[in-house]
């Protein structure tokens, strides 16, 4: 009578399927969706950039490199110090879990702090002209997001102290993590397309 | 061809209701429940309906003489603006996304949704996003009124220099509505990948499940872009950028690009959860399978494919090169091959069929009669050289309204029709059933068929007045569109007096297969509790004998109680 094809993805448990192992797969596609997002504006960039008629404001040169590339390192080296910092955890190391994700959220907000300094020394606004506007949005759009992983690693590392909350697994690290590499990705994409085709 | 009712033996048989809160307060309340969740959708949305529907009769009031005097032509131009974006965003989407809560979770054998927060979270957007929208007619400056496409540099204007005027409230609430619509998708397609009933492989789902999941995919994809896109409005017309301001050097043609980016493929997360009711519902009014169940499932992702790469045939008249054209042409009459696929099917599927002409399948047959016409109507319009003629025309007004009305809508009525003894517990009334199948029917062809030949004449669209060489057509529409209105009355009134009072329904009133059906009607709260099923089959097995789940006590056991 039984005659399962062992193949199919079953969804093995008869009775009450617990909602819990989905958070992933929510998690992913959320991420696909929202880097559509991100296309958008990139593609509208690249666009805008090939057809204005004028594209940096008046009296601006070009932007400054070398404090946005100091920025960059930091963060793109960031998401390598999440990925210890998960495997602390992983091994059952709570400390050094605690320690080196303290250490991934400090990185994260100097890069918010640079781009903040960064921001209050330019000379154009988001009123300047096409190129103004796209850049302000741009590099606020991911600055949120960094903004919104620092609180959320705050999240997982506030919860790291509640007793036996990690012992079965750590979902919510990976998701958050998975988070922080892809806001990583996406303002390598962004540099390119800012600092370095100008 | 026999027009049987359900049998009526069947409404002797016991009826447990077990699990089921008979309190309606329920409905009102942040409930978790996918089941409670689709009635909150689709009764908010056929409210909208009608508040659509109120807004297109003075439309239609005004264009059925020639001048502008009805109303003034701005007022005209917020109208039909308003009309539009009410029916896509708060009639349409949201009355699917009440089919997808009810249907998914029941159809694939899973208690709930994968999230049933986020989900309740999602529906209780769409009033609040109705009330910005609504906030749009009581702006200073009156309501947004650039069409439903909100092209810049019309957007832009803001005579009145207003921060809060209509049109930043229609942004407002389109960005909404694509926040609550994303919710939606993560959660309906979590729930299909991950909650399937053991035993359902993706090729024994339901072709409804399978068009859910395809037009999910296109939320996910495009809807991002379209936001993308009215942020950007949005900081245009708010904050000083200048995206698609040439003054600043901007480019108003990108923002169609993004617009359509999204609304084209958008037509097909309407139509797509159709084409899975009728492909529901074919096979059980005609008793037979569904004739290439596999082809008609995975044309839902053909579709889904080409439908975000043929936009820009929107814009064939609004500066698009000549060589875009071309591949937007081409691209798009690629979508009438798995299109085709899926009509051949359902044709395949009625040919010497018993079929049983019930209001669902009366529907049914209506939508897909009008979705051929408007089908080759598209391959016209898809057609560069007489796009570039008729584009601007009332012949558009008549395609997409045979498509969007008279083909999604009467797949939505026929969807409520099936499945409302199953989420209500009671039969509807198979005589007002009729009598709403035939006004809709008549005034909707009396509605749009007369404006093809208005659009190939020349009458414009989106404007007050028009030339009286075409008063005739115009006078025929209205009437249609009247019509429509006072078919409301009698489904109204079905739905009110057949939920309040209306005899029990069985578990099973259309004899139909599907996991669904074996649920007693209305199902209980998690659905199928300790007792899911395991599929062994296909679906679709009318006349096959074959049973759809392997425990064929559990069937025939369910069965008896139908
Ligand atoms: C399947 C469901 C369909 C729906 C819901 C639909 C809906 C629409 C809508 C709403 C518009 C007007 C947009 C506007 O300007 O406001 C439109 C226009 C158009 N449709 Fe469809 N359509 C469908 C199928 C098709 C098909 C199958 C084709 C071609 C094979 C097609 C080709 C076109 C073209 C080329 C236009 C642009 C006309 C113009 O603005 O000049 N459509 N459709
Ligand atoms: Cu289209």
């Amino acid at each position: 009578m039984t005659s399962v094809n062992p193949d199919l993805k079953l969804n093995h448990t008869p009775g009450h399927v617990k909602h819990d192992g989905h958070n992933m797969t929510g998690f992913v596609i959320f991420l696909c969706s929202e880097s559509v997002i991100f296309l958008a504006f990139f593609a509208g960039y690249a666009v805008l950039k090939l057809t204005a008629p004028q594209w940096l404001p008046d009296g601006v040169e070009g932007l400054e490199v070398r404090m946005p590339l100091i920025n960059s390192v930091v963060l793109v080296s960031s998401s390598f110090v999440a990925y210890f910092a998960e495997r602390y955890l992983h091994k059952g190391n709570l400390w050094g879990f605690r320690a080196v994700w303290l250490l991934t959220m400090a990185m994260g907000s100097y890069f918010v702090f640079g781009q903040y300094l960064e921001w209050s020394e330019l000379s154009f606004s988001l009123s300047s002209g096409v190129f103004g506007g796209l850049f302000y949005l741009l590099t606020g759009f991911h600055g949120l997001h960094v903004i919104t992983g620092i609180g959320l690693m705050g999240l997982m590392l506030a919860r790291s102290f509640v007793p036996g909350n990690y012992d079965k697994g750590e979902m919510g690290v990976a998701a958050v993590s998975l988070f922080w590499h892809f806001v990583d990705v996406i303002w390598i994409l962004l540099f390119l397309l800012i600092y370095v085709w100008q | 061809m026999t027009s049987t009712n359900y049998d009526p033996r069947i409404l002797k048989a016991p009826h447990p209701v077990p699990g089921a809160p008979d309190n309606w307060k329920r409905f009102f309340s942040f409930n978790t429940d996918a089941k409670v969740i689709g009635i909150q959708y689709i009764a908010t949305s056929l409210f909208f309906l009608l508040v659509g529907g109120l807004l297109a009769m003075i439309v239609r009031g005004e264009l059925i003489t020639p001048p502008a005097d009805l109303v003034d032509p701005t007022v005209y131009n917020g109208l039909y603006t308003m009309h539009g974006t009410v029916m896509l965003f708060l009639f349409l989407f949201p009355i699917l996304n009440g089919f997808n809560n009810l249907l998914i979770p029941t159809m694939i054998g899973a208690p709930d949704m994968a999230f049933p927060k986020l989900n309740a979270a999602a529906f209780w957007l769409v009033p609040v996003f109705a009330t910005v929208l609504m906030g749009s007619f009581f702006a200073p400056g009156g309501p947004a009124s650039s069409g439903w496409w909100s092209y810049p540099p019309m957007s832009l204007q803001n005579p009145l220099g207003h921060f809060i005027n209509g049109e930043f409230l229609w942004i407002l609430a389109v960005a909404l509505s694509g926040i609550s619509s994303i919710m939606g998708a993560i959660n309906f397609v979590t729930t299909i990948i991950r909650m399937r009933a053991p035993g359902m492989g993706f090729f024994k789902m339901p072709v409804y499940v399978w068009t859910a999941w395809a037009a999910q995919t296109i939320q996910l994809v495009g809807l991002p872009a379209l936001t993308g896109g009215a942020v950007m409005l949005l900081f245009d017309l708010s904050f000083g950028t200048s995206f698609f301001r040439p003054e600043g050097g901007g480019d108003p043609v990108l923002f169609q690009h993004f617009f359509w980016f999204y609304s084209h493929p958008a037509v097909y997360v309407l139509v797509l959860p159709v084409f899975g009711i009728f492909s529901e519902l074919f096979p059980v009014y005609a008793r037979k399978p569904l004739f290439g169940y596999r082809f008609v499932a995975l044309a839902s992702f053909g579709i889904t494919f080409l439908s975000l790469i043929v936009w820009a045939h929107h814009m064939f008249y609004t500066g698009t090169p000549n060589w875009m054209r071309h591949v937007f042409m081409f691209t798009t009459m690629l979508i009438a091959v798995p299109t085709g696929v899926k009509v051949f099917a359902w044709l395949g599927t009625l040919w010497r069929g018993n079929l049983r002409l019930n209001t669902p399948m009366l529907f049914c047959l209506g939508g897909l009669f009008n979705f051929i016409f408007a089908g080759i109507t598209g391959v016209m319009l898809a057609t560069v050289p007489i796009d570039i003629h008729v584009g601007n025309t009332y012949f558009v007004v008549a395609h997409f309204h045979y498509v969007i009305f008279n083909t999604i809508a009467f797949g939505v009525f026929a969807g409520i029709y099936h499945w409302f003894p199953k989420f209500t517990g009671r039969m509807y009334y198979e005589g007002l059933g009729k009598v709403h199948f035939g006004l809709t029917f008549i005034g909707a062809t009396l509605n749009w068929l007369p404006l093809h030949w208005a659009g190939l004449l020349g009458m414009p669209r989106r404007v007050a007045s028009y030339d009286p060489e075409f008063a005739i057509w115009n006078v025929i529409a209205s009437i249609g569109a009247f019509m429509l209105g006072v078919a409301s009355i009698p489904f109204i009134l079905n739905m009110v007096s057949s939920w309040a009072r209306g005899p029990q329904a069985p578990p099973n009133p259309w004899r139909a297969i599907g996991l669904e059906w074996l649920l007693p009607s209305p199902p209980p709260a998690e659905n199928f509790e300790d007792d899911i099923p395991t599929v062994i089959s296909e679906p679709y097995g009318y006349g096959l004998g074959h049973p759809l789940v392997e425990d064929e006590e559990f069937y025939v056991r369910r069965s008896q109680e139908a």
